[in-house]
């Protein structure tokens, strides 16, 4: 018993410290400077106008107060327009954008896609999601004109990205025994993606889907900044003309609906799982 | 020493988990508390150190009652009784040094503790108990990174370094292989021993329970079926507590305190 | 799966009658409602425009290329806003979210019934309205500029942070924390010991993730004021200077990309 011992001997009586996360001492004091230095230069170079901000401080309360009371009433018809516009947009968007995934989810999925498609549908997803929504909607609106159109493209252009990447993720995690069982049963590849892959990915698919429709309901309130319809334009004008308690109005319906769309999703993924 | 009067504790589902227990421990007596599953065992450890309410009845630690303690009354009495779990339940993330020194938490302030910066004496006392238990050279390893037994040491020394009276030892070999299950059993008595600690140990293996301990409880449906030396646990006793079964195997007779005397 | 008897022969279906009725109900209502929001949007529309857009689109692509690379000398000042704005608006997120998260979580919030909804609404309310809006109601409050984007990205991640981290905490070990209340810890000891190094990991998997995206929204910001790339975006827009467009659009794909690879790598080195 005497290693032990002298091993005791010499940590008794010392300070202990936790390791570090970064062993490297080097590394870890240049990340850290490093970073206060960022934060230091951030903060010098953000130009803030105080007096400006203070004299809005005032506009703040009024709008947080207008959520008190919102008013409906005097723009009805516009909300309701713009509305029942998002709304459209959405719905259309998604089934078509849905639809059109699902056929590049399989291509871009390396277990069951050849490898030339695979490529093809792999840059199809890289580019839709590099592009934000809201880029997409100004190109598309300078090219199809202000209204709807545009947007609906912009939102089917977007899930595609979206949708596309998360299945195609999940085929190829999926159990590969049940499917070459299927195929060994002397499935063609259209009966073997029937059988074989679909009852696998479809609760997936359902709970993305919904997801996504959520997804599609929030941008659809911004592009109307832009002209590609929706209720973005008319919440834009209500902040122009300082109408605080339209603006409420429209935002307490927004999260309404999305609070209403994530109680939905949440039990229609219970009842698929 | 610890003192239960008509300790009940009736669960918000109806079920009435500990039926007036009552129970008294001497200074430095080491029980085991055998029992089928769902008998109550594990509600009675943690209605001792209050993890769970009980719904009624007394706890006494050396005199001082627990079940009317305030929050930070209960807190200052929750140091005197170190406790071991099952799942060694370690913080996964923190290393071994900084698990056996969580044990001192009572002991130390919030900023303190924060910042890591320990007595010298918690330090120099954690080092002790990690070579004591022979792993003093994995002090800055993660708790994840060590082995069930490893780990389950780890958890002994951070109930030792709360310098407490009695020890709450919650099934501690359930997830472990037998000859391990015997070293920890071994180390826990031992340690005990040397301290002068009671403890009670919740576990389900009666030959271990036999080899080790001074005094068996067993507890049925949340009431003392039996309580007496360990010998005396015949075929008819273990009826009694677990239900008909043949017995006769599993009551060893145990002879030669063998092999791992060396680990 | 029932299995009907036809003229003594057993013949199985997928469906009953009433389900496989019921399902094609279903499917018509479905292609009703896309064919009434079809017709809306067709309504809403100019086709003229539309069957005119082979043409417009060439025509923005020869004016857009090849792009103005001169013009990115001009891009550094913007380009370090919309870093700025990202990254202090997440650092502020965070700070705020922390507590949002304790007091949303289940097994941490000091009282179900008055704190957990009212910590669970900041969280819907933050989350459900778009950055951009942020953007418009600051500036209509504070003035157009950087500091309203900051402001606008932090309040938008809030709710996003706080859902994914309440998540976290509510699916931490309880026996660790159990553990850790056994020694007499205090309830702020138990938070630091117990859950925090539980949680850590999500945290900054959270944090990077959230930076990541908020590099994205901020390129975008400009568009309504709030600083940033997008602001040289919008002008050129306004005066229509295409090649100045599209070099704009190169350098934003290019720092999504970055930003995408940097948060990868952290959150790979860091799991």
């Amino acid at each position: 018993m005497s290693a032990p011992d002298t091993d005791l001997q010499r940590l008794v009586g010392k300070p202990w410290k936790k390791p570090p996360f970064i062993q490297r001492n080097w590394l870890r004091w240049t990340l850290i400077l490093g970073f206060f230095a960022y934060l230091v230069a951030a903060f010098m170079t953000i130009e803030v106008n105080w007096s400006r901000v203070y004299e809005g401080l005032e506009r703040g309360k009024q709008f947080v107060l207008a959520f008190t009371s919102p008013d409906f009433t005097t723009r009805s018809g516009d909300i309701y327009e713009g509305m029942v516009e998002s709304i459209v947009m959405t719905v259309a968007a998604s089934v078509v954008g849905i639809g059109i995934s699902i056929p590049i989810a399989l291509g871009a999925a390396r277990n069951v896609a050849p490898l030339p498609v695979y490529l093809i549908c792999r840059s199809i997803i890289a580019i839709s999601r590099a592009l934000q929504e809201i880029i997409v909607a100004i190109l598309l609106v300078a090219i199809f004109g202000f209204g709807p159109l545009a947007g609906f493209l912009t939102l089917s252009f977007a899930t595609i990205g979206f949708l596309s990447k998360l299945l195609a993720e999940d085929i190829e995690s999926m159990d590969r025994v049940q499917a070459e069982a299927i195929k060994a049963s002397g499935a063609r590849w259209s009966q073997w993606i029937n059988y074989g892959v679909q009852p696998q990915v479809m609760p997936r698919l359902i709970g993305l889907s919904m997801y996504r429709i959520d997804i599609n309901f929030r941008e659809s309130a911004i592009l109307g900044l832009v002209g590609a319809g929706g209720i973005g334009a008319t919440l834009n004008t209500a902040f122009d003309r300082y109408e605080y308690d339209t603006a409420a109005a429209i935002l307490l319906i927004i999260i309404v609906i999305v609070m209403a769309l994530e109680y939905l999703s949440g039990i229609i993924r219970a009842r698929v799982q | 020493m610890l003192r239960l009067e008509k300790l009940v504790k009736t669960y918000k589902t109806g079920d009435q988990a500990l039926k007036a227990v009552d129970l008294d421990i001497p200074e430095g007596q080491v029980l085991a508390l055998i029992g089928p599953s769902g008998a109550g065992k594990s509600t009675l450890i943690r209605c001792i150190n209050r993890l769970v309410e009980p719904t009624s009845g007394k706890v006494y630690l050396a005199g001082n009652e627990l079940t009317e303690l305030s929050a930070g009354a209960l807190r200052k009495e929750r140091r005197r009784m170190g406790m071991i779990f099952q799942e060694y339940a370690l913080v996964e993330r923190l290393t071994v040094m900084e698990n056996v020194l969580s044990g001192r938490l009572g002991y130390v302030g919030f900023w303190r503790s924060f910042l890591r910066k320990y007595p010298q004496t918690d330090v120099d006392e954690a080092f002790r108990l990690l070579d004591r238990v022979g792993l003093a050279h994995m002090a800055d390893k993660r708790a994840d990174e060590l082995s069930g037994g490893q780990r389950q040491r780890v958890g002994i020394c951070r109930a030792l370094i709360q310098d407490p009276a009695l020890l709450l030892v919650d099934e501690p070999t359930a997830s472990l292989d037998p000859k391990t299950s015997r070293q920890i059993m071994r180390l826990i008595c031992e340690l005990c021993k040397e301290r002068g600690l009671a403890a009670i140990i919740n576990i389900h293996d009666v030959a271990l329970a036999q080899m080790f301990v001074q005094r068996v409880i067993g507890l049925r449906f949340g009431a003392i079926e039996f309580d007496g030396p360990p010998d005396a646990l015949t075929p008819d006793v273990l009826t009694t507590i677990y239900g008909e079964e043949d017995w006769e195997a599993t009551i060893e007779k145990i002879d030669g305190e063998d092999d791992e005397a060396a680990e | 799966m029932p299995v009907l008897e036809t003229e003594g022969l057993k013949q199985w279906h997928r469906r009953t009658g009433r389900e496989s009725l019921g399902h094609w109900v279903m499917w018509l209502i479905g292609v009703a409602v896309f064919a009434y929001c079809w017709q809306q949007i067709s309504q809403a529309t100019t086709w003229f425009f539309v069957w005119d857009a082979p043409t417009i689109a060439e025509d923005i692509w020869t004016r857009a290329t090849p792009p103005k690379w001169e013009y990115i000398t001009q891009l550094g000042k913007p380009i370090w806003d919309t870093l700025n704005i990202a990254t202090l608006g997440t650092i502020i997120a965070l700070v705020l979210a922390v507590p949002v998260a304790f007091l949303a979580a289940r097994n941490t919030t000091p009282s179900a019934l008055v704190i957990r909804p009212i910590a669970l609404l900041i969280i819907v309310a933050t989350r459900s309205i778009n950055s951009l809006i942020w953007a418009l109601l600051l500036i209509a409050i504070i003035g157009p500029g950087v500091f309203a984007g900051v402001i606008a990205i932090a309040i938008r991640s809030i709710g996003f942070c706080a859902k994914l981290l309440y998540e976290a905490i509510e699916e931490i070990d309880e026996t660790q924390v159990e553990a850790i209340k056994a020694t007499g810890a205090s309830r702020w000891q138990v938070m630091a010991y117990g859950i925090v190094p539980q949680i850590l990991p999500a945290f900054a998997g959270i944090a990077v993730f959230r930076w990541d995206i908020n590099i994205r929204e901020s390129t975008v910001l400009g568009l309504v004021g709030a600083g940033g790339i997008g602001l040289q975006l919008s002008s050129s827009l306004n005066v229509l200077a295409w090649p100045q467009v599209s070099l704009i659009l190169l350098v934003i794909l290019a720092a999504v990309v970055i930003s995408e690879w940097v948060s990868a790598k952290v959150r790979g080195a860091i799991i």
